[in-house]
């Protein structure tokens, strides 16, 4: 089962639909609750990524018996240094994003702490594409 | 204890899903950053936060959180309310300070157990 959202950057009214649809999807397939939960934090988070950082992107998703692919693609600044961007409290976000209780730090750990395999291609200047497995 | 008996002990105003606070209410996670409640809160729980924004909703709807709780009177913008509506979750208020409703809140979740 594939699906495809596309994110606009800034969007902050339509950020977390994805994965509200994803998280729809997998419990209508049974998927455990657990599992579901991770996918939902481990979405969420990549998907604000790309709305308070990037200047657009599409979200594909996956859905296979043994798991699901998240694959997430954005137009954008892109990551200068990845290893930093990992580290918890670490955030470039704007004042604004702040204020609104995003952008804390805590989104790419939040990502791989869930996730069974994550990647993170980046290109500073034209984009960055998260790659992010989750079994069931 | 369900989400209607806290509204009736802490008088805690309810901005949406009146008919609907039948919910089962676990605990208790008490943070203004989303992606802490996002990574750390659990099903069940009631989030007490000043954040007003719709997204509080999406993420309490994403976690299962069995409702939201506004703290020093902050009133919720109309698309929160909305969204609330949608996914079921319900969004009360107080005028206590988070420190003083988290714990009114702890003592009456505390002596059901």
């Amino acid at each position: 089962m594939q699906f495809e959202y596309k994110v606009e950057g800034g969007d902050f009214t339509q950020a977390g639909h994805a994965s509200s649809q994803i998280k729809k999807s997998l419990k209508q397939l049974g998927v455990d609750s657990s599992v579901i939960k991770r996918v939902v934090v481990a979405l969420y988070e990549a998907e604000v990524n790309i709305v308070a950082h990037a200047y657009r992107g599409v979200i594909y998703a996956d859905i296979e018996s043994t798991g699901i692919k998240l694959t997430l693609e954005d137009e954008g600044p892109g990551i200068p240094d990845v290893e930093q961007a990992m580290r918890k409290g670490f955030s470039t976000a704007s004042h604004a994003v702040r204020e609104m209780g995003f952008g804390a730090g805590m989104g790419l750990p939040n990502i791989s702490e869930n996730a069974d395999n994550l990647s993170i291609e980046t290109v500073v200047g034209k984009g960055t594409t998260l790659r992010i497995e989750i079994k069931f | 204890m369900k989400v209607k008996e806290i509204v009736d002990l802490l008088s805690l105003k309810v901005y949406s899903c009146e008919d609907s606070l039948q919910g089962e209410v676990t605990g208790g996670y008490a943070s203004d950053l989303l992606s802490d409640v996002m990574g750390h809160s659990k099903e069940g729980q009631v989030w007490i936060t000043l954040q007003t924004h719709k997204n509080i909703m999406g993420v309490a709807s994403l976690r299962d959180l069995s409702a939201v709780i506004l703290v020093k009177g902050f009133t919720p913008d109309d698309e929160t309310v909305k969204l609330s509506v949608t996914e079921g979750v319900p969004l009360l208020g107080s005028d206590m300070e988070a420190f003083e409703l988290c714990g009114k809140l702890y003592e009456v979740l505390g002596t059901q157990k």
